[in-house]
């Protein structure tokens, strides 16, 4: 009796999931390891799923951009890595919703809190700029910017804003003493 | 001197260099996102600080990528500078940067190089149909 109920109960978390999944406009959703090889197959299954849905093709390349750039950040500076020494796998989730209006991609990873501080008037200063700020501001991080060990750029959250003409939304979650969950979203509208 | 040929792949771009002078050839097209871009673009670079000792009369490379990720457009900037102390150098230099007529970013993208470098540009259009 008691194995039946267990049994019913993982069928049911499955119709409820799907029903959250629904309810959210959610199209994909994973948790785990972000490597280069899902970042590549993530990304192309989004660009042949939005082909099919007769997007335009700068809509397109727009959601690829976010896309990789968003799974990138995860794989770099995600703190949660299965193996110490693993430069590009960190974990974390990754969410794609859509409706009439809008794609919504988002990223939820664990981060040290010594960084946040650093992350936070990262993002506020692209997220106050505008078109001819944010350009002048890639300018200036191309040319002058650093490439970290990780084949960071720190040009990213840059050219997420300045693909979609939108900012970003983000937040932290505490953890611990020593650890934060950072959820960021990028939003591309449909009619842009 | 050597030629460079790589093949293009999902991630790494097609890369042909070739100074031959009866019928030179550079050109980086296609896709950029490789998992390392220092360890994929450090052999082009060094191409270029061997070319530079000794270049022909007219460079002019070619770019035509349909994507490439920001790290590496740092990679990209670095190549372009190599272009430019060649310039600077009073050698003939041209980048033509080719981006697909109906793709505004890949067209900015190219004016923003060209704005950034002190390297002639020609900004070159063409349709994927």
């Amino acid at each position: 009796m008691a194995e039946s109920e267990k049994n019913k109960a993982k069928l049911h978390f499955a119709y409820d999931f799907y029903k959250i999944m629904k309810e959210s406009d959610v199209t994909f959703a994973y948790e785990g390891e972000i490597t280069h090889e899902i970042t590549k197959a993530f990304s192309s299954l989004a660009e042949s799923h939005i082909a099919l849905n007769n997007e335009s093709n700068a809509l397109q390349k727009r959601v690829f951009h976010v896309m990789v750039e968003s799974l990138q950040n995860i794989s770099k500076h995600s703190s949660e890595r299965k193996f110490k020494d693993s430069m590009f796998a960190g974990q974390g989730i990754f969410l794609v919703t859509k409706d009439d209006q809008e794609y919504n991609i988002t990223t939820g990873n664990v981060v040290l809190n010594e960084k946040i501080p650093a992350l936070k008037e990262h993002i506020e200063k692209i997220n106050s700029g505008n078109k001819k700020t944010l350009k002048e501001l890639y300018k200036k991080k191309i040319k002058f910017g650093k490439l970290s060990d990780k084949g960071g750029a720190g040009l990213g959250f840059i050219d997420m804003v300045r693909k979609t003409g939108e900012q970003l939304i983000y937040t932290f979650l505490d953890l611990n003493d020593k650890k934060t969950y950072f959820v960021l979203t990028s939003t591309i509208f449909r009619t842009k | 001197m050597r030629i460079i040929k790589i093949e293009g792949t999902d991630d790494t771009p097609q890369v042909t260099l070739d100074a031959n002078p009866e019928n030179p050839f550079m050109e980086i097209s296609g896709r950029s996102l490789p998992e390392d871009v220092v360890a994929f673009y450090d052999p082009i670079l060094e191409w270029l600080d061997e070319y530079a000792e000794n270049p022909l009369e007219k460079t002019v490379l070619n770019i035509k990528l349909e994507y490439f990720n920001t790290a590496s457009s740092k990679l990209l900037l670095d190549i372009l500078l190599k272009l430019e102390d060649l310039s600077e150098a009073d050698h003939d230099v041209l980048v033509r940067w080719h981006y697909p007529d109906d793709d505004e970013d890949m067209e900015e993208a190219g004016e923003e190089y060209e704005d950034i470098v002190e390297v002639p540009f020609e900004q070159v259009s063409y349709s994927i149909d």
